[in-house]
C-alpha cells in the first residue's frame, strides 16, 4: 500500500537522513518505524505525505507517486498526529477536529457534527468540544490530535510519537484505545516511536532503523524478537527480549484443567468439604475468581466472603503466556487460572503445562 | 492665570475640527504602515537572509528627520496630506516590522507544520494559523506605533496637516499657552483613547487568550 524504492533523503547541510529505503507497508495494519532518536524515522514518515520530498527514489500510495497528486490535496487523504499533538491554539477543540472536513467543503454544520460524533470515538466527553486545547491535559490533547486526524475518515494515518510526551500510565492507556480503534477502522497505520515496548506492543510489522537512515529489519514482533537479523537489532531489543517474546503469545494453544471452587457466599464447613489441600480457588457468585482461600486459616463457619483472600487474575485467552507465567510465580498453587471473555471461570493451568508450552515454543 | 478658560470654551468646535484632522492624518499612516509592514515581515521570516535587511533599513530610516523626510517627499507628493502621512508611515515600518517578524516567528513549528499536513495551503496556514497567533504581538506593536504617530502628527504642521499640532504653532507665535497646553492634553488623551480601542479590539479578536479561557 505504500511503497518506497530506492528512497534517499540528504539534506542541504549534507545529513543523510535516509539512505536507500525499499519497504512496502501492510495495507490494513499498523507499521512500526523504530530506532534511537536521529536515525530517520520522522523524515521517512514525513516523505508519505511530502512534508519532506526525497532526494531520489519514488514513495508511492496506493499504487500512485506521492508526487501526482498537488501536495495539499494528498495531505487531505491522510491524517497525521505529532507529539503534544500540534493542536491550534487559537481554535475550540471542536474547530481543531473539524478541520480537513472544512478544508474538504462540507459545510460548518456538517463538519463540526462529525467532529461531535469523533469526540466520542475517542473517548472525550461532549463538553470537551467548546474548550481550547491548553484547558486539556496532555492525554486529552493527544485524544483530540487522533481525532483530528480521523476526522475526514483517511485511509492512511501517520502518527510521529504520538504518545511520547504523555505518562506512562496514560500512555498504556492511549495504546490501548488505539488497539480498540483499530480493530474497528483497519486504517493504515505507520507509527514512529523510539520505545521498543510501544513498537512490540503496537506493531504488526516492525522496521527497525539504525543511525544514518539504514532500515535494518522489517519483520514481525515475534520474528523480530525470536531472530533479531544482527548484534544491533537484538541489543536495541534489550536483554529481555525473551520476555517481550513471552509477552506476544497468546495462551490460546496452552491446555487448561478443571477446578475446585467455592462461593464466597458458602461456608468455611462448605469450603472444608471441598478442599483437598491448604488452597481453594474462591469465586464471586456470578463465578469470576474472587481470590485464593487459605484453608487452614479459616475459623468458625460463617460464610467465606470474610476470609482474607489471596489475589488472583482470571486469564483469557488472549491474554499472554507472560502473564501466564507471572500468575504461576505469584499464585500460592502454581496455577494460572483460566476465564472465559465474560470473564467468568473455566478452569486452571499447572505450572508445568504452562512451563511445557513455552519450551515447545523455543 | 496661564489657563484662559473662556479660550476653550469659545473655541470647542475648532478644537473637534482639530482633533477629527488629527486622526484623518494618523489613522491611514498606521493602516497604510501595516498594509506594507505585514507583508515585509512574511518576507523578513521566511527568507533570512533578508531579515536583518530589512529590519536594518526600517531602523536607518527612523533615524532620518522628520523636516527632512517631508522635504525630501515635497517633489513627490507636494504639499498634501498625503506627504503628511507618508511621513508618518515610515516611522511606522520600524515597529510594526519588527513586532510581526517576532510575531511570526513565536507561532509554535509543530503547528504550522500540521496545519501543512491537514491539506491547507502556505497561504491558508499564514491567514489562519500563523497570524491568528502572532495577533497578541503584531498588535503590541500597533499600539506602539499608533501612540508614536500620535504623537508625531504634530510635525506635519510644516505642511499644514498637523492636526492638534497647529495649536502649539498658533499658541508659539502668540506666546499664549492656553492652545498649548489644550494641545497637549488633547494629543495625551487621543493617544489613550486609541490604546484603548487597540486593546478592545485585540480582546475581540483573541477568545482563546482571555480570562474565562484559561486553564
Ligand atoms: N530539515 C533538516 N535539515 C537538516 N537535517 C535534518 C533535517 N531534519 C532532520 N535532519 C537530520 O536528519 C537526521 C534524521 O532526522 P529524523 O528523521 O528527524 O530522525 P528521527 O525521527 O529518527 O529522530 C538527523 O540527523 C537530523 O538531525
Ligand atoms: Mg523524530
Amino acid at each position: 500500500m505504500i511503497r518506497f524504492e530506492s528512497v534517499t533523503k540528504r539534506f542541504a547541510n549534507g545529513t543523510t537522513a535516509v539512505d536507500d529505503l525499499s519497504v512496502e507497508f501492510l495495507e490494513g495494519g499498523i507499521t512500526v518505524l523504530v530506532g534511537s532518536s536521529g536515525c530517520g524515522k520522522t523524515t521517512t514518515l514525513r516523505m508519505i505525505n511530502r512534508l519532506v520530498d526525497p532526494t531520489s527514489g519514488t514513495v508511492s500510495l496506493g499504487g500512485r507517486d506521492v508526487r501526482e497528486l498537488p501536495a495539499a490535496q494528498l495531505r487531505r487523504g491522510i491524517g497525521y498526529v505529532i507529539q503534544q499533538a500540534g493542536l491550534f491554539p487559537h481554535r475550540t477543540v471542536l474547530d481543531n477536529i473539524a478541520t480537513v472536513p472544512t478544508l474538504l467543503g462540507w459545510g460548518r454544520r456538517k463538519a463540526r457534527a462529525r467532529a461531535a460524533e469523533l469526540l466520542e470515538v475517542v473517548g472525550l466527553a461532549a463538553e470537551s468540544g467548546k474548550r481550547y486545547p491548553h484547558q486539556l491535559s496532555g492525554g486529552q490533547q493527544q485524544r483530540v490530535g487522533v481525532a483530528r486526524a480521523l476526522a475526514a475518515d483517511p485511509p492512511v494515518l501517520l502518527m510521529d510519537e504520538p504518545f511520547g510526551a504523555v505518562d506512562p500510565v496514560v500512555r498504556t492507556l492511549l495504546q490501548d484505545e488505539l488497539i480498540r480503534l483499530q480493530a474497528e477502522l483497519h486504517k493504515t497505520i505507520v507509527f514512529v516511536t523510539h520505545d521498543i515496548d510501544e513498537a512490540v506492543r503496537l506493531g504488526d510489522r516492525i522496521a527497525v532503523f539504525r543511525t544514518g537512515g539504514h532500515m535494518v529489519q522489517f519483520a514481525p514482533p515475534a520474528e523480530l524478537l525470536a531472530r533479531p537479523a544482527d548484534d544491533f537489532v537484538a541489543g536495541f531489543l534489550g536483554a529481555e527480549r525473551g520476555l517481550k517474546l513471552l509477552s506476544l503469545i497468546s495462551l490460546q494453544n496452552v491446555p487448561y484443567e478443571p477446578i475446585a471452587a467455592v462461593k464466597t457466599t458458602d461456608t468455611a464447613a462448605q469450603a472444608r468439604a471441598e478442599a483437598t489441600g491448604r488452597w481453594l480457588l474462591a469465586v464471586s457468585p456470578d463465578g469470576k475468581p474472587a481470590g485464593w482461600l487459605d484453608v487452614d486459616a479459616l475459623d468458625g463457619s460463617d460464610a467465606i466472603g470474610q476470609a482474607a483472600l489471596t489475589p488472583v487474575r482470571g486469564l483469557t485467552d488472549s491474554d499472554s503466556l507472560l502473564s501466564a507465567l507471572n500468575e504461576t510465580v505469584s499464585s500460592p498453587t502454581g496455577m494460572a487460572v483460566r476465564v472465559d471473555a465474560a470473564g467468568v471461570l473455566v478452569g486452571a493451568s499447572r505450572d508445568d503445562v504452562v512451563h511445557a508450552h513455552q519450551r515447545s515454543l523455543a | 492665570m496661564i489657563i484662559e478658560w473662556g479660550w476653550l470654551t469659545t473655541h470647542t468646535d475648532d478644537l473637534l475640527a482639530l482633533t477629527l484632522d488629527h486622526l484623518a492624518t494618523a489613522v491611514p499612516a498606521v493602516l497604510l504602515g501595516l498594509l506594507i509592514a505585514l507583508p515585509l515581515a512574511v518576507v523578513a521570516h521566511r527568507v533570512r537572509p533578508l531579515r536583518g535587511l530589512l529590519l536594518g533599513i526600517s531602523n536607518i530610516m527612523f533615524t532620518v528627520p522628520s523636516l527632512a523626510l517631508f522635504v525630501l517627499l515635497l517633489p513627490i507628493t507636494g504639499l498634501t496630506r498625503t506627504t503628511a502621512i507618508a511621513g508618518l508611515t515610515v516611522y511606522t515600518l520600524v515597529v510594526l516590522l519588527r513586532n510581526t517578524v517576532e510575531g511570526l516567528d513565536s507561532v509554535p513549528a509543530k503547528v504550522r507544520e500540521a496545519s501543512l499536513a491537514m491539506g491547507t495551503g502556505r497561504l491558508g496556514t499564514l491567514l489562519k494559523v500563523e497570524f491568528p497567533l502572532a495577533l497578541p504581538v503584531i498588535m503590541a506593536g500597533v499600539r506602539v506605533a499608533s501612540v508614536m504617530t500620535i504623537s508625531l502628527v504634530s510635525v506635519a504642521s510644516y505642511i499644514g496637516y498637523g492636526g492638534i499640532g497647529q495649536l502649539f504653532t498658533d499658541g508659539f507665535q502668540r506666546s499664549f499657552p492656553t492652545p498649548v497646553l489644550a494641545g497637549v492634553v488633547l494629543t495625551l488623551l487621543l493617544a489613550l483613547a486609541a490604546d484603548a480601542v487597540l486593546v478592545l479590539v485585540q480582546w475581540l479578536c483573541t477568545p482563546w487568550m482571555r480570562k474565562g479561557a484559561r486553564a
